[in-house]
């Protein structure tokens, strides 16, 4: 065990951990926030690993952006504020699907990795990625630089009463 | 570092996502559990970044970030839904959406 994997096997307890009390919680704010102790950790795991960039851009975008909307979300419908009962469904078939998927995969890969050792990359620099994305991957790049723009003038049209369709 | 760490991490976390959408009525909350599901898949790329062999492209990090924006154009347009939803019916339990029924 050396220091990467100690950092490893404590942010990733807290990620598994946050995570679970995210879809366990009675309280519809208490599981965002349990989603930001989550998300928050897997970044962690990112600077472990050797992906700076991607770290910060999920402590801005998912941290900081997506949590806040769903934030939001819960308070645009007037979630109660206390716990609520009427959140879930029955347990045993998530349960057995979620747990089999799981569990699965993580045999699966347990089986496939062993206990085989790697060397740590150095840390990834900005430079690098975006070498890679303005290089290798620029068609792809453009296309869901289009994907986000169609998808956030949907969202807007979606959520304007005022915008009708053609048949009304 | 031994790479079975963040694989076993991330096939956790995405049980954990399966069971949320799966076992929640809210659409937010199931909406929560799809966000674990695509962290999982994301913590698979930028690991097997770390044990792809030399040779191959090392693009991991890249097609973390590519999910990450599809990860935000998706949580925007279904809270649009969401909240569509919610302004016809005033309510967000997914088991109760009726889908044969056309809205006054």
């Amino acid at each position: 065990m050396t220091v990467a994997d100690a950092l490893l096997v404590a942010l990733g307890v807290v990620a598994v951990g946050s995570g679970a009390l995210v879809v366990t919680s009675k309280h519809l704010v208490r599981a965002g926030l349990y989603l930001v102790i989550s998300l928050g950790a897997i970044a962690g795991l990112y600077l472990v690993l050797g992906a700076e960039l991607v770290a910060w851009v999920q402590v801005l975008v998912y941290v900081g952006a997506v949590v806040v909307l769903l934030l939001f979300a819960v308070m645009l419908t007037r979630a109660p504020i206390g716990a609520s009962d009427d959140l879930d469904r029955p347990a045993w078939p998530a349960l057995l699907v979620g747990g089999g998927v799981g569990l699965g995969l993580a045999a699966l890969l347990a089986d496939a990795f062993r206990w085989a050792i790697y060397p740590l990359p150095e840390a990834g620099t900005a430079g690098r990625m975006g070498e890679q994305i303005f290089g290798t991957w620029v068609l792809p790049f453009e296309v869901i630089s289009i994907l986000l723009l169609s998808a956030l003038v949907g969202a807007i049209v979606l959520s304007r009463p005022d915008i009708k369709g053609r048949g009304e | 570092m031994h790479a079975v760490l963040p694989y076993v991490i991330a096939a956790l976390l995405f049980g954990l996502g399966v069971y949320g959408v799966l076992r929640r009525r809210n659409a937010i909350l199931v909406l929560m559990a799809v966000e674990l599901m695509l962290n999982a898949v994301n913590l698979v790329f930028v690991t097997a970044d770390v044990t792809a062999p030399a040779g191959t492209p090392h693009a991991g990090a890249v097609f973390a970030l590519f999910i990450i924006v599809l990860a935000a154009a998706e949580v925007g347009v279904g809270l649009a839904i969401v909240l569509q939803y919610y302004r016809l019916r005033r309510a967000v339990a997914i088991d109760e959406v009726a889908l044969d029924e056309v809205p006054q």
